[in-house]
């Protein structure tokens, strides 16, 4: 459902998605029974002159109630493991595994702004050729990045929607996590925390690029932020 | 104890109490609810009003908004934290328990007053200051709290990240206000609801609506503690320069979520249970049908209770936690489907068989169970942890627990008012006008909430004031989409006014209403409508459950719990 709102960018955006599938099948399953027998049940019961309602005594209640509660409660049991799995599944892939990464990036985030390290080209963090921008994030296409986030002051949300990636960062903490653009474009990174009065004007941009896209952006890095590597 | 206080209460009848005693002064449980119910209706205006003006923001951005006029960004971030804290802390709480708890706990079990009277009133006094406190802090200098009704550190805890240096602190100080009220209120429902109950009322004969309002207070009780000690280490980094939750200092900001979810997530089931309660009540008595399956109810909604303990993680599941915690919150998070799903097909099953007719009240309660399904489906999309990733703080979420809080709070609370209005006041609403208010509240309810769920599907993130900066968001389209929220907000408050003023009205002008209107079964509605100081000329004996509707061999389709024959 989420690929008709949101580009797939990434190589568990599919997976994210189908997860939310699942869900919605699953979901909207048992919604519409339950919507469909309570109407159902609201017009065939209405009041109607000379009808009075059925007593229901103790064995009968014990009846209906397999029929209602104990075989609904085993189905949604059923469902529920599936919905376990789909989801630990997902969340093993994309926030407890570490794949072998091809590079890392370093993210700081801070009011208002983000400061991107990118390890240029020696692919290398903290050399000198280091590429550090605020609010460009540059990324090669098919390339397993790592990313190292951080925060100086307050709560921030590193989140890329086409990603279908988000991690909050913390002052004092170093959160790691990876992701791997599968499309190439220019797309949204939001701050999905509340970090005070300018927690709206925290956007930056993400440019998926093509190797050769990218390897002139290393060569001639435009929004490049002067730093003198220590 | 009750009933010494019985002999209290009739001696003071003799003589005419004062205006100020009758209204501001009294520990008569009726008297305290109607205050609670209204300083509760008050705040809801307030916290409407603020929905108002934000929604008014992000669908006609950096325009003045007519009542308010221009947002900042500053004012934004004040409006959503405090429309989020009163809606829960002022308004749900208040109206949902204490009005309801206090008016019905002694009627529905029945004896003259709650066991506490004077704890009582104490009880909504304070809750009375802790919303002067809150209003207080729209008054300090750098304005109100702004760091969402969540309050994460080190954002609310540092003026100089949010730059309202005295408005966290009252913020503060009226949420741990407003808990002291209810941990008083929930000592007096707890205790009157073991201790006063009639002569043969057996645990399994005790009306829903007190179970419910029973338990919820003391998930309220077991969970609070948590976070009024969380609340006091935050106020103490705010004023002294302590550094439980500074990092720099050794602290840790996580440690607050946990406190704070800890408390949040019961807190959601302390407010659900009365509306379910009162749906119980409402619905049986308008299918002239047995509560269906009475035990499983009460098993599930303590099974829920307990669960809802083992769950608070799952609002944190990106937030820094160990990744591998998440899952087991995954598990915990999925299975109360399981308690909350047998709940919704007990009470649809309790229409088998009926005799339904949809009188305002039973209108209402329909409502409930039909909206808040929708709620609870959309919930499994963020407890799944992986698919939390992308939902995490966007619409879909705001969308998913508006459709929890909205009937418990909204549709709820009208079910109840409709249906105890002639007990309370004596006299009935206009029907006419409660179906249209119905019908447009309802209509408006799904128009502002539907198009969230498509916005936060579309990835659009919450507590933003302007999305012009996010060029995947600012589009046609979408704005579109809040656009059509913010009109359906506006048409549902324009009919709310309706709602007042037959409120009001009826309270002088509206039709007498019997003892017993709608023929139901539950001691309330054995005593005069509105019962006077004392509740029952002679106090009742039980020898029934409170749903026996449409037994065999009755003329009657309805047969009180107190009826010997």
């Amino acid at each position: 459902m989420l690929e008709h709102y949101m580009i797939q960018g990434s190589s568990y955006a599919s997976h994210i998605d189908g997860l939310v599938w699942v869900v919605l099948l699953i979901t909207t399953f048992w919604f519409l029974l339950a919507e469909g027998m309570f109407f159902y049940l609201l017009w065939r019961y209405r009041e109607q002159p000379g009808k009075k309602a059925l007593y229901i005594n103790d064995d009968l209640e014990h009846a209906i109630k397999y029929k209602w509660v104990e075989i609904p409660h085993r189905l949604i049991l059923i469902c529920d493991v599936a919905v376990i799995l789909g989801a630990v599944s997902v969340w093993s892939e994309v926030k407890l595994s570490m794949p072998v990464t091809d590079e890392t990036v370093r993210i700081t985030a801070q009011q208002w702004a983000w400061t991107f390290r990118h390890a240029g080209a020696d692919g290398e963090l903290d050399t000198a050729d280091d590429i550090v921008t605020v609010d460009d994030l540059h990324v090669q296409l098919g390339k397993t990045y790592k990313f190292e986030l951080a925060a100086k002051d307050v709560l921030h949300s590193f989140s890329v929607p086409v990603f279908r990636l988000k991690q909050d960062a913390i002052p004092g903490r170093v959160i790691s996590g990876w992701f791997k653009p599968t499309q190439a474009g220019e797309f949204d990174v939001q701050c999905a925390e509340i970090c005070g009065i300018g927690h709206g004007i925290m956007p930056a941009r993400l440019y998926v690029e093509t190797p050769e896209a990218h390897a002139e952006w290393i060569a001639h890095p435009t929004h490049y932020l002067a730093y003198k590597n220590k | 104890m009750a009933e010494s206080h019985a002999h209290d209460a009739h001696a003071h009848d003799h003589h005419e109490e004062g205006w100020f005693k009758k209204y501001f002064w009294s520990t008569d449980h009726k008297m305290i609810a109607k205050q609670y119910l209204l300083t509760g209706m008050l705040l809801g205006a307030v916290g409407a009003y603020f929905a108002y003006v934000f929604r008014m923001q992000l669908a006609f951005p950096n325009k003045p908004v007519p009542g308010y006029g221009l947002v900042t960004g500053a004012d934004y971030n004040a409006l959503i934290t405090n429309h989020g804290a009163v809606m829960i802390f002022w308004v749900a709480m208040p109206v949902l328990i204490a009005a309801f708890g206090n008016f019905l706990i002694p009627l529905m079990i029945g004896c003259d007053d709650m066991v506490f009277p004077r704890l009582n009133r104490l009880s909504y006094q304070i809750f009375l200051v802790s919303a002067i406190v809150l209003g207080a802090s729209f008054l300090v200098e750098g304005g109100a709290f702004g760091g969402a009704w969540t309050a994460y550190p080190p954002l609310s805890a540092k003026a100089e990240y949010n730059l309202t240096p005295l408005g966290p602190s009252l913020w503060l100080i009226a949420v741990a206000l407003e808990f002291v009220a209810f941990l008083l209120g929930g000592i007096n429902f707890v205790t009157t609801a073991m201790n006063s109950r009639a002569p043969g009322m057996k645990a399994f004969d005790i009306p829903m609506a007190v179970w419910m309002i029973v338990i919820a207070s003391i998930l309220f009780m077991a969970s609070v503690g948590p976070l009024i000690a969380g609340a006091f280490m935050l106020l103490f980094d705010q004023l002294l320069g302590t550094g439980f939750f500074d990092p720099d200092r050794g602290g840790d900001p996580v440690l607050w979520q946990h406190l704070f979810w800890f408390f949040g997530h019961p807190e959601v089931y302390v407010v659900l249970l009365p509306a379910l309660g009162f749906v119980a009540e409402i619905i049986t008595t308008f299918s002239r049908k047995k509560l269906f399956a009475y035990k499983t109810v009460l098993y599930t909604t303590i099974g829920t209770g307990v669960l809802s303990f083992f769950v608070w993680a799952h609002h944190q599941f990106i937030a820094g936690i160990d990744p591998r915690m998440a899952n087991v919150f995954t598990v915990t998070t999925v299975l109360i489907s399981i308690p909350i799903a047998e709940m919704c097909f007990v009470y649809i099953a309790t229409l088998y068989g009926g005799s339904i007719r949809f009188a305002v009240p039973m209108l209402w309660a329909l409502a409930f169970i039909a909206e808040f399904l929708v709620g609870g489906v959309t919930g499994i999309y963020l407890g799944a942890s992986g698919a939390d990733i992308y939902f995490h703080d966007t619409y879909f979420v705001v969308a998913h627990f508006h459709y929890t809080f909205f009937p418990i709070a909204i549709i709820g609370t009208f079910s109840g008012v409709t249906y105890w209005y002639p007990k309370m006041f004596g006299r009935h609403m206009n029907e006419l006008w409660n179906k249209v208010h119905f019908w447009i509240t309802i209509v408006g309810f799904n128009g502002i909430f539907i198009p969230l769920f498509m916005l936060g599907a579309s990835g659009d993130h919450r507590r933003i004031f302007d999305y012009s900066n996010f060029p995947e968001l600012a589009t046609p389209e979408l704005q579109q989409l809040r656009v059509f929220a913010t009109v359906s907000l506006l048409v549902m408050l324009a009919i709310q006014p309706v709602f007042l003023i037959n409120f009001f009205y009826s309270m002088f002008k509206g039709k007498k209403a019997e003892a017993n209107p709608w023929n139901a079964n539950t001691l309330e509605w054995q005593c005069p409508s509105p019962p006077p100081h004392g509740n029952f000329a002679v106090l009742p004996e039980v020898y029934r459950g409170p749903y026996e509707f449409s037994a065999p061999d009755r003329a009657d389709d309805f047969w009180p719990q107190n009826s010997p024959t």
